[in-house]
């Protein structure tokens, strides 16, 4: 086949990736991309979108079954649901394709070039493409290595029959009657939750002390609760050993030492996520490395000159946003632009039941840092429109320094409060103080309320509570 | 509260517009009766308009280098309940009729400012109510901030994502950058100043490059100073000629002049003589002291001797006029010319002293230097430029003797003047000069 030659590549189509090819494309760089899989990567086609699908499905499903078993108290009554879960992920597949299709077609108004097969390095400017219909090189004066990440898989308990990763288990069509989650991570979480939801009896063992280890136990103790409510059994202090008998029961170290046997159809393995320098001869062009990722400077470039890694592969929060923002950037300092990472803050959401959203410091973060602050928590059981909602669990909590009320972080725990996000990162990015919050109109009746009550109660007097 | 709204005053002599050269105060400052609110400018002559009542200024209806019509808008105050707010304008003498009448404004400036006329130049954010009101508020509790000074070590600057974007393409370091914002934020006004001032303190020890550019906006004076040179230098083809003089004897009748001076009589320089042998050359050489007119194409050859002084002034050059120096004798001339150039230097010269000259002098005494080459004062025929005075050896036949030389850079019009005539034309005064008792010879 023909060589292709061109001022950018991108290796993977993820949300980093093709948004840093869109841009460049718009910014009239000649580009193009490669893709493996399917264009879109995991957020889009095994990530985000399909897993908030199930989650948004099994939401309803339990909705209508409370209701049916009379618990509500809103005076509605309904018969006991069915679910189809073969038919809820044809839904999930469907919102995945038009999501694909839309994508491609952003590429191609952009005029990207779209080259479908498994990329390598023959050296620092020319890649070898494995499409269907042969070898593909690619020259190109710069490279966007944007190759992400994939679930970590454990060594006892490698993926496949019974063992499934977040992947697999968006593909089920059937609800295992018995489900055991390893890893109490966000992403073990938000599934674990939703087959509890759709009917699974879900149990999680989680090795360490607590459920979502990487927040507070302030901001995770209304999802504890949760999960309680919802019958799901936390088993913490607990490791996975491995498979028993025949592949239908899985063996644990319990917090005591003692050594349990669980029944299981399917053990879900969500223990991170690992990133993807494999596969693709990275070795050819020799990258320094941070850890296990590949290392970059703030302007996302690696070692080599005209070589640029973003999102997963470069480190931690692994988060498509931030892959986006990365994405974004490059295409701007490949075109000529003066740019570089000065994000104050890379939100965080948790798609539990409730939902958590962090954005910038924790009192924790802020106390090992060594700075002076406030906090103000405003829960949502004070708040007008969270008890409309039935959903009075959680709070917003503000820090902010003690010298001058800059914000340093917003986090919050509730239902629906993902939606709240934006206006957390506005504030932290354009150096809000708490006088800022307070003087901020927050329309009525919304759960938003509780932000500035929050930094009213940081100032001193809250209103409402 | 009401609002009281200054017009531009009548500033005398028929003058219709003036040119703001200085705001004495912003927005959000707080005045009291009499303070001086701005500076005015006509032709050549400047005019402080003072405020008449005590109030906060919540609008300015113009920049800097606006000319504004006479009667217009010029500051609204916010005053006190008791006063009207159709009192009497901050003119000391009444407005126009040009004024709008609508302008008894209450509560709502912005809705009722009138647009057209110079007003559409003020920009509207600065006029916004309250806007000057919250300062106080927003700064006040955290003034270790709000100084700009250097955030602490290590401390990462505050700015929104645009200012951000904004201080990287213009190369800026954002550490270095003062935030005057609430919590020591980086607004795009401090990215402004900083631009503008450039790296303040030098962070390593050594000589440090400045790359600031400032924008200095030319008006009032410098703007008419530079109007005028240009239309000299434009218009005019110079042919400078210089001679030195000797001087000896002129500085010897001086010196016993001023020893032997009346009380009260002024210490001559050599001014007054220079201008007196000019009067002299002028009677043989009239065409010399006049005013080409080159649009019309007339000479207008004026019997009566106006010297122009070009003087410095705090303000820039100014150049007031003694008038009739062919009536005036030399204590005469000497009175007149300090009185002047006090005028000139104290701002209080009118307009009348600053023009109507016929021919100029241009000195700028110990610091004259040995040749320069005077730009004609528009549309004059001709300037002498005096230089500096020192003791030079000159030969003498047989030996060097040290005598008083001074040199005279001498600019001519030569469309009218030709070199032969400017060559006598100096010569004339170098002889009236180098024999001071010719100038003072009848007949």
């Amino acid at each position: 086949m023909k060589d292709i030659s061109c001022k950018l590549l991108v290796i993977g189509a993820g949300p980093g990736g093709y948004v840093c090819a869109i841009r460049a494309g718009q910014l009239g760089i000649d580009t193009v991309i490669v893709e493996a899989k399917k264009i879109g990567g995991t957020c889009l086609n095994v990530g985000c979108i399909p897993s908030k699908a199930l989650i948004h499905a099994a939401e309803e499903f339990e909705k209508i079954e409370r209701i049916a078993s009379g618990a509500s108290p809103l005076g509605i009554s309904a018969g006991k649901p069915a679910l189809d879960l073969s038919k809820t992920v044809l839904w999930k597949e469907g919102i995945v394709g038009r999501l694909n299709n839309g994508v491609a077609g952003l590429l191609k108004r952009a005029e990207v070039k779209v080259v479908e097969g498994w990329a390598r390095f023959r050296d620092g400017k020319t890649v070898e493409v494995e499409t269907e219909i042969g070898p593909q090189v690619i020259r190109a004066e710069q490279v966007v290595i944007a190759t992400g990440s994939d679930a970590i898989e454990l060594p006892f308990l490698p993926f496949g029959g019974n063992v499934i990763s977040s992947t697999g288990a968006l593909a089920l069509t059937e609800v295992p009657s018995k489900l055991v989650v390893v890893g109490a991570g966000y992403i073990g979480l938000e599934l674990g939750t939703a087959f509890a939801k759709i009917g699974a009896a879900v149990t999680v063992v989680e090795a360490e002390g607590r459920i979502l280890p990487q927040y507070d136990a302030e901001l995770t103790r209304p999802v504890a609760k949760r999960l309680r409510e919802l019958d799901i059994e936390v088993l913490t202090g607990a490791k996975a050993k491995g498979l028993a008998s025949k592949g239908d029961a899985l063996s644990i170290e319990a917090a005591d030492g003692k050594v349990v046997t669980l029944a299981v159809d399917k053990i879900l393995v969500t223990v991170g996520r690992k990133p993807a320098t494999e596969g693709w001869d990275l070795d050819a062009i020799d990258l320094d490395m941070d850890g296990p990722f590949i290392r970059i400077d703030d302007k996302c470039r690696t070692s080599m000159r005209g070589i640029y890694a973003i999102g997963d592969v470069t480190g931690e929060p692994m988060l498509a946003h931030r892959a986006t923002a990365q994405g974004e950037m490059v295409a701007g300092i490949v075109a000529g632009e003066k740019r570089s990472w000065d994000k104050v803050c890379i939100p965080a959401v948790c798609f539990t039941d409730p939902e958590i959203v962090t954005a910038g410091l924790s009192p924790d973060e802020a106390k090992a840092a060594g700075i002076e602050f406030k906090t103000g928590l405003f829960p949502f059981r004070a708040n007008g429109r969270a008890m409309t909602l039935e959903k009075e669990a959680g709070f917003i909590r503000v820090v902010a320094r003690a010298d001058n009320h800059l914000l340093l972080g917003i986090q919050g725990v509730g239902a629906g409060i993902a939606e709240l996000s934006a206006g957390f990162s506005l504030a932290l990015e354009m150096g809000v103080r708490l006088e800022d919050l307070a003087a901020t109109i927050h329309a009525h009746p919304t759960q938003s309320e509780s932000l500035l009550e929050a930094a009213l109660k940081a100032l001193g007097h809250p209103m409402h509570i | 509260m009401t609002e009281h709204v200054i017009r531009l005053p009548d500033v005398g002599e028929g003058v219709a517009e003036a040119e703001l050269v200085e705001w004495h105060v912003k927005i959000g400052d707080l005045v009291r009766e009499d303070a001086v609110l701005a500076a005015v400018m006509t032709d050549k002559a400047t005019v402080e308009i003072p405020s008449p009542v005590e109030g906060e200024i919540v609008w300015l209806g113009a920049e800097v280098g606006d000319v504004v019509a006479v009667g217009s808008d010029l500051v609204r105050l916010k005053v006190r309940g008791e006063y009207s707010s159709s009192a009497p304008t901050g003119a000391r003498v009444a407005p126009r009729a040009k004024a709008p009448a609508a302008e008894t404004a209450e509560s709502a400036p912005l809705a009722k400012r009138p647009v057209g006329d110079s007003l559409e130049r003020v920009p509207t954010a600065t006029a916004l109510p309250g806007s000057a009101t919250d300062r106080p508020t927003r700064t006040a509790p955290f003034r270790q901030f709000a100084g700009g000074a250097p955030r602490p070590e290590g401390e990462k600057p505050l700015a929104a994502p645009a200012v951000r974007q904004r201080a990287r393409e213009a190369g800026a370091d954002l550490r270095q950058v003062p935030g005057t914002g609430p919590a020591g934020r980086i607004t795009h006004e401090d990215l402004d100043a900083f631009f503008a001032r450039g790296p303040g303190m030098a962070r390593a020890p050594g000589l440090q490059p400045r790359t600031a550019v400032e924008d200095i906006k030319v008006v009032g004076l410098r703007r008419r100073i530079a109007e005028k040179m240009s239309i000299s230098n434009s218009r005019i083809p110079h042919i400078t000629y210089v001679e030195e003089v000797d001087v000896t004897g002129l500085e010897e009748l001086r010196a016993t002049l001023n020893n032997q001076k009346r009380h009260d009589q002024p210490k001559l320089t050599l001014l007054p003589f220079l201008m007196r042998a000019m009067v002299r050359a002028i009677v043989e050489q009239p065409n010399l002291n006049a005013l080409f007119d080159d649009e019309a194409g007339v000479v207008h050859q004026h019997a009566g001797v106006h010297i122009g002084i070009a003087a410095q002034t705090p303000a820039g050059l100014m150049v007031p006029v003694v008038k009739h120096a062919e009536a005036l004798d030399l204590w005469g001339c000497g009175a007149e010319v300090n009185r002047l150039a006090e005028a000139a230097k104290n701002g209080t010269a009118t307009r009348d002293e600053l023009s109507g000259s016929t021919i100029t002098i241009t000195s700028l005494g110990t610091m004259g230097g040995v040749v320069t080459t005077p730009i004609i004062n528009h549309p004059e025929v001709a300037i002498i430029g005096v230089n500096k005075m020192m003791v030079r050896p000159i030969w003498d036949g047989s030996a060097f003797i040290p005598r008083k030389m001074m040199n005279l850079s001498s600019s001519f019009d030569h469309r009218v003047v030709d070199g032969f005539d400017a060559a006598l034309f100096v010569q004339r005064i170098k002889t009236l000069l180098e024999t001071p008792a010719l100038i003072f010879m009848e007949g």
